[in-house]
């Protein structure tokens, strides 16, 4: 991990460092590598975590337990009590529903299906983002009028509400068309952004430099500015990870997700539906709820991660 | 300067138009690309209520003719169009023959109500906590608990409202589970009345609060970083001014500008978060007829629901596109 480049640095920078504690001084020391962020870290582990779940959980348990009477009704997790004072079973160690589905195993197949529509409809949308938003701000004129007027549209158009009114009319609904209705809803960020950095480098020197050069639309698009917008390419797609899940648990809660498939969000519906708060039931809700928010917090730490690894501005020591 | 805020009034009236415009007919088109026909379901749902329906047959065609299924689509789409910009949203399938108008109505000011209450307070609480996380006078511990507070901003209201009710309604009877009021108090303006509807409102109110407050705190945080380096804040400590008072009126007077801004985006949000956190509240807003809509596939108020819901937040980013150039005179110069 040490530098010999690096090594010298605190020497020369000592005076001022004065403020700074044992401990910090260390950590100057050390090699700087921008990817061993802990923050970073931490979220793609908590992710790993849920993804993990849903592939060890698919070889260790059984997966068929999701189904309706699978298991006895309304039993609390091991080491617990349900209202009747029944003890829970370890053949259902995070208790059971009252129609008989096995809570551990809705997890492990739910859990892995919302971040699959998260991240597939953030895909997409990414997609289209990059497509649209280099049309438009490396075109201009008309093109750039239209697509910038339809971004400022739809950003003000909240997803759920449209998303409400086609399940309605459509009924079920699977998993990837659901990804494919709110990817129509998470393009116009990234078109905004991508369109706003590729107006200011269109006119820098090594855009203009390549374009003198001869070289193509596509070469300098894909080749010259694509490799800047990374950083923010990373940080908007999460960003879109996050906003893909929190619109398919909404729906799921209104219980407009897909009937067949149990997601996290299903497993909440049926839960208020049937007043598990009233009947303390809160294995029945509470699981699903702690799993949602570890992905929603992995997800934001692997955002600030990528925030500090992108902008060394923002590292502390 | 008359021309350059013209033209930017004219531009954001524009967007305003077609926002409503495309929600509208969005909001058409998709359940007739569907190929449930809403009539088919009534009359399902009536069968299913009632036994058999007598000559279903001619109820049907009356319907559809009462409905307007049997004009082109054109004819359709327009009087739809012009209804619907004169808030006239048809008659309720469940609740026959309400005028979904009258409904959205009654749950109107439940929403906006419960919305500015809990805007309002996170916009305060958010604001103050992002200015705290950089002040150099905030007092450790909160240095220490603020950022770890932002965790709860990745969450959606459901979550927190989940975990609410269950700390505070079924462990600790403190707050009711659901509803707006209680229904022993007359809905009357009386003062029994109007603190048990406070009492209802404070646990919607905070599982709103609770993730949204980080996304002014962080907001504001990156504003004061910059605010702090600035000349006349060195130049107000300098002059020996109360620390509070820089806090104040130098560095959060100069830094919440871009937060008003936001102010609208987020209502956009808050708006659409909020219909869940009434359907677990069983709130009598806006959310919860959404919901009850659509348990009863009653399409002309899902419709006409969503339909006001995405007015509201095109309307509140419009409202404050226009008031950001009064607050902020260099947009209005610079044009």
């Amino acid at each position: 991990m040490s530098d010999p480049t690096n090594a010298a640095a605190p020497e020369t920078a000592a005076p001022d460092m004065a403020g700074l504690t044992k401990r910090q001084l260390k950590r100057m020391k050390r090699f700087d590598n921008p990817w061993n962020n802990p923050k970073l870290i931490w979220g793609i582990t908590l992710l790993m975590g849920i993804i993990a779940l849903g592939i060890f959980g698919r070889i260790f348990w059984d997966t068929d337990l999701v189904f309706t009477g699978a298991v006895l009704p309304s039993q609390a997790p091991v080491g617990f009590e349900n209202l009747r004072g029944q003890v829970g079973l370890a053949s259902s160690p995070l208790g059971t529903d009252v129609a008989g589905k096995d809570l551990l195993a809705l997890l492990i197949v739910g859990a892995p299906n919302s971040l699959y529509v998260g991240v597939l409809a953030s895909l997409i949308g990414m997609s289209l983002g990059i497509f649209l938003g280099f049309t438009a701000g490396y075109t201009g004129g008309r093109v750039d009028d239209v697509i910038r007027v339809g971004s400022d549209v739809m950003i003000t158009i909240p997803p759920l509400l449209i998303l409400v009114v086609v399940q309605a009319s459509f009924g079920d609904i699977t998993l990837t068309m659901m990804s494919l209705l709110i990817a129509a809803f998470v393009w116009q960020s990234p078109t905004r952004l991508i369109r706003a950095q590729v107006l200011s480098m269109r006119e820098s020197g090594y855009v203009q430099m390549a374009r003198l050069s001869g070289a193509s639309d596509r070469h300098i698009m894909f080749r010259e500015m694509l490799p800047n917008l990374v950083p923010y390419l990373f940080g908007s797609f999460i960003a879109n990870v996050t906003t893909s899940i929190v619109t398919a648990v909404g729906l799921e809660v209104l219980g407009l997700g897909p009937q067949r498939v149990p997601t996290l969000g299903r497993v909440i519906y049926d839960a208020i539906d049937s007043a598990a708060l009233t009947r303390d039931m809160w294995w029945w809700w509470g699981f699903p709820t702690i799993l949602l928010m570890v992905m929603f917090i992995g997800l934001l730490l692997i955002n600030l991660g990528l925030d500090e690894v992108s902008n060394p501005r923002l590292r502390r020591l | 300067m008359e021309n350059t805020f013209a033209r930017y009034l004219f531009n954001r009236f524009f967007t305003l138009f077609l926002t409503v415009f495309i929600a509208a007919t969005l909001i058409w088109i998709i359940p007739r690309l569907s190929p449930v026909n809403p009539i088919d379901a009534m009359l399902g749902r009536m069968a299913s209520g009632g036994g058999t329906i007598e000559n279903s047959g001619a109820i049907m065609e009356q319907l559809m003719e009462r409905f307007g299924f049997n004009d082109p689509w054109y004819v359709q789409y327009w009087l739809y169009i012009r209804n619907t910009l004169t808030f006239d949203f048809g008659l309720s399938t469940s609740s026959f023959p309400t005028p979904v108008a009258q409904m959205i109505g009654d749950a109107l000011p439940w929403t906006i109500g419960l919305m500015m209450v809990a805007l309002i307070i996170t916009f305060i609480i958010g604001n103050l906590l992002g200015a705290l996380m950089v002040w150099e006078h905030t007092p450790r511990p909160w240095k220490a608990v603020i950022p770890a507070m932002m965790v709860f901003t990745s969450m959606p209201p459901i979550l927190s409202g989940l975990l609410l009710m269950y700390i505070f309604s079924s462990t600790l009877p403190w707050f009711p589970l659901n509803g707006a009021y209680s229904i022993r108090v007359e809905p009357e303006l009386s003062l029994s009345f109007i603190g048990s509807v406070i009492h209802h409102g404070v646990l919607p109110a905070m599982s709103i609060v609770v993730v949204t407050f980080g996304f002014w705190a962080l907001g504001m945080r990156g504003l004061m970083i910059t605010v702090q380096g600035e000349d006349y804040t060195v130049l107000a400590k300098a002059k020996g001014l109360k620390k509070r008072y820089i806090l104040y009126k130098y560095m959060i007077r100069n830094a919440i500008l871009p937060q008003i801004t936001a102010f609208a985006l987020k209502i956009g949000m808050l708006v659409a978060g909020q219909v869940l956190v009434e359907r677990i509240f069983a709130y009598p807003g806006m959310g919860k007829l959404l919901y009850d809509a659509i348990l009863t596939q009653d399409y002309p108020v899902i419709q006409g629901v969503s339909f006001v819901i995405i007015l509201m937040t095109a309307l509140a980013v419009f409202l404050v596109d226009l008031l950001y150039p009064l607050i902020d005179p260099r947009i209005r110069l610079g044009g």
